[in-house]
């Protein structure tokens, strides 16, 4: 919980000294209070108070790192329950699940499948993330080993399931300068894994019954020093599960209970299992609600286009526009001689006109240039889409590399077509329709 | 040591409205916990799922959608057949072919298919407009009265004809008023403001604050749905306490994802199961966002989330 200005002067030496700057302790404790200055300012601080200080202005939910170099993703640090209220800032990351009870054939199939999902979407490269590998008691050790180095081969990140604390130690041996994630702590063995984790410098993953149990253990790793942890919500059934992401998130955000505050591991492949439907159902639920690290038995592209969509939407920052690079996208096979049509590059505007176009069936180049992320009206209305940006994208950027002539301008901005005609005298300027929804049949017309 | 568990009872609540008579109608809405949040507190009425055929019938581009329906020889029949799939709660005719701008069908020929279809199906009907505003304001009034009796959700009312929908469906016939806005918490409150100052009683209103496809501007969605249910239950804003509809399948069937063929994209695999994936997902997220009830297509997807549904309640 934050401190007011009244509990952090307490702690101050109370000598108004000026060393930090401010008038008085009062007033530097104030600035303290709302964040514009730092406590560090004040050179008089006892250790003590420093502490308690870092403490209470610690975030509420702590920022876990997993994975090395190009493979290392960010779990948590939320500090808002809804998008509207600030901003989400580390997006859930996607599993699929081994078991060394699967046979040779099936774990090399699933190894090779997870690559072929791998795509571009705005400037985000979508792709399996994460590997979940499973340990299965009754067949043995080495077989487990053997599957983690396969997976660890593949340069993705890891997550261990197994609570036997010298097969942990052996898989860790093998993969942990991947900075893999153990999920392997429960209330029976947690002093022992937590070594083992800490040892190898990993994540711990905690499991439990219940809350309550999680709820210990977690306490109890965090007496023994250990914060660098996940927690596997993961319960009996689908309800189970929902609630206790959305109590653990809500404890640690609203409450201000830290002892919650650690990212989540949702195994969807477990509720859901052989029923690829209600996975997609519920790895959605839980892409929207404060699922983490999310593990499901596969991923095809059926799954992954809407999947990964829905993720990069709902981790935008609500403050900052989503935008599509400038420049000529051809659509339906155009090439240098099709018609060449213009819109903004607010992603949604260009995902609903490029859409259409691709719907009408018409090859033709679509031309973005940068209006600011903003929607057609908005953008002409601020001055960042206008017969003057237009023109200057079409003569630096268009005009050498496509031969057509004709340009198609949003209906919405019909007005700037005679000033567009006067400023590119050798194109012709057409305008749409107002709605891009009415693009198919403008352009079946037209062709 | 315990988990400190804290729930959060509000003290408002969502209206509930009832679509449908008999023994088959619904209850939709009645919760003063967020969605799905059946640990702070009971949720009355669970979510409900629609599912869409239009007046042109299905979309038999879609294999399973085809097979499903193979056989119907009249929208009549494919109704009927559609309140029968598993997992349905309620049958959806959605009058696309009434719009100008498409086949332009006429008011008594859209509505001679809307009396067929209550003669046929014994489950609670919705109907939405063409999306046209002119030709809705002349159309939804003779299905209204094409339904008397039926209490069904007529859907389609907007800013720009709220006036002559509500007037027959809300007063004249007494059946339910489905508020369509734009995905947008202001517009959607001040529709509900001005149709219940026109005399459309409040528990009478579904919201319809519209969707997008996931990956498609969700993120809109979500907020647009997340503040609207943080108004109504936690600043008791009774103007935004109707529960929401959301026409899920529309937006889904008709993204890149769903649309493009496996000739063009082979290593995206068979079109169906993409348009389900988008039908399932966005369904799903619209309904932890706060939506009541959904409206679908695809009989997997019904299934699917009528599941989903009955694991989360």
């Amino acid at each position: 919980m934050a401190l007011t200005g009244i509990q952090i002067f307490k702690m101050t030496p109370k000598k108004n000294c000026k060393e930090c700057g401010s008038p008085t302790c009062m007033a530097f404790s104030m600035k303290v209070a709302q964040g514009a200055v730092d406590i560090s300012a004040c050179p008089h601080m006892s250790e003590e108070a420093l502490a308690t200080l870092a403490d209470a202005t610690a975030p509420p939910m702590k920022t876990i790192k997993i994975g090395a170099g190009d493979a290392e993703y960010t779990l948590g640090g939320e500090t808002v329950l809804y998008r509207h209220e600030k901003t989400f800032v580390s997006r859930p990351r996607y599993a699929v699940a081994l078991c060394s009870c699967m046979d040779d054939a099936t774990i090399d199939a699933k190894l090779e499948g997870l690559k072929k999902v791998d795509y571009e979407r705005i400037g985000e490269r979508m792709y399996v993330e994460l590997i979940y590998v499973n340990y299965s008691a009754e067949d043995g050790q080495d077989k487990y080993l053997d599957i983690v180095k396969k997976a660890a081969a593949t340069g993705r990140t890891l997550v261990l399931e197994c609570t036997d604390e010298a097969v942990a130690k052996a898989a860790l041996d093998i993969c942990k300068d991947g900075k893999p994630v153990l999920n392997g702590a429960t209330a029976a063995n947690a002093e022992a894994m937590n070594a083992v984790a800490t040892e190898a410098g990993v994540v711990l993953g905690v499991s439990g019954a219940d809350m309550n149990e999680i709820y210990d253990t977690l306490a109890k790793l965090e007496g023994l020093g250990n914060k660098n942890l996940v927690v596997d919500v993961t319960g009996a059934d689908v309800k189970t599960t929902f609630a206790n992401a959305v109590q653990l998130r809500r404890a640690a955000i609203k409450d201000g209970d830290r002892t919650c505050g650690y990212p989540s591991i949702v195994k969807v492949a477990k509720l859901a299992k052989d029923d690829k439907y209600l996975q997609e159902a519920l790895a959605a639920l839980f892409t929207m609600k404060y699922g983490s690290i999310i593990v499901l038995q596969d991923m095809d592209y059926d799954q992954a286009l809407p999947l990964y969509g829905l993720r990069q939407n709902v981790f935008t920052d609500p403050q900052k526009p989503m935008t599509v690079e400038p420049g000529i996208y051809p659509i339906n096979g155009a090439d240098e001689a099709s018609l060449c049509l213009t819109t903004v590059d607010f992603a949604l505007t260009y995902f609903v006109v490029s859409g259409e176009l691709e719907r009408s069936g018409v090859p033709c180049n679509l031309l973005i240039s940068d209006a600011g992320g903003m929607s057609v009206l908005t953008a002409w209305a601020a001055g960042k889409l206008s017969s003057g940006t237009i023109a200057k994208f079409i003569e630096e950027q268009v005009k050498d590399k496509l031969t057509c002539r004709k340009l198609v301008i949003p209906g919405k901005v019909a007005v700037l077509k005679g000033d567009l005609e006067a400023k590119l005298p050798d194109w012709e300027i057409i305008v749409a329709p107002n709605e891009a929804t009415q693009l198919v049949k403008f352009l079946k017309e037209m062709a | 040591m315990p988990f400190n568990q804290k729930p959060q009872k509000f003290s408002a609540k969502i209206n509930t409205v009832t679509i449908g008579t008999g023994d088959k109608a619904i209850a939709l809405g009645g919760e003063s916990v967020l969605p799905f949040y059946t640990f702070d507190g009971d949720i009355e009425n669970a979510p409900k799922v629609g599912v869409e055929i239009t007046d042109n019938g299905i979309d038999d581009t879609v294999p399973g959608i085809k097979a499903y329906y193979d056989g119907c020889a009249s929208v009549a029949d494919m109704a009927k057949k559609a309140s029968e799939m598993e997992g349905v709660d309620f049958v959806v005719l959605t009058l696309v072919g009434g719009d100008p701008n498409g086949d332009n069908k006429s008011v008594e020929d859209l509505v001679a298919i809307v009396k067929d279809v209550v003669a046929a199906v014994d489950c609670p009907l919705v109907v939405k407009g063409c999306s046209n505003v002119e030709k809705d304001a002349a159309l939804l009034p003779k299905v209204a009265e094409a339904c008397q009796g039926t209490n069904a959700l007529i859907m389609s009312a907007k800013e720009e004809n709220y006036k002559a929908v509500g007037a027959s469906v809300g007063l004249a016939y007494g059946l339910n008023m489905g508020a369509e806005s734009a995905v947008d918490i202001n517009l959607a409150k001040q529709l509900n403001v001005i149709s219940t100052q026109l005399g459309v009683k409040a528990d009478k209103i579904m919201m319809d604050v519209g969707t997008a496809a996931v990956g498609y501007g969700y993120e809109y969605v979500v907020s647009a749905m997340d503040r609207i249910r943080g108004a109504a239950l936690s600043q008791d804003d009774a103007t935004l306490q109707m529960p929401i509809i959301t026409p899920v399948a529309n937006d889904s069937w008709n993204v890149k994802e769903a649309v493009a063929s496996e000739e063009d994209f082979p290593e995206w695999g068979p079109r169906e199961e993409r348009g389900i994936g988008m039908e399932i997902m966005t369904a799903a997220s619209d309904l932890v966002s706060g939506s009541n009830a959904v409206i679908l297509r695809h009989p997997q997807s019904v299934a699917t989330i009528a599941k989903m549904i009955k694991e989360l309640v």
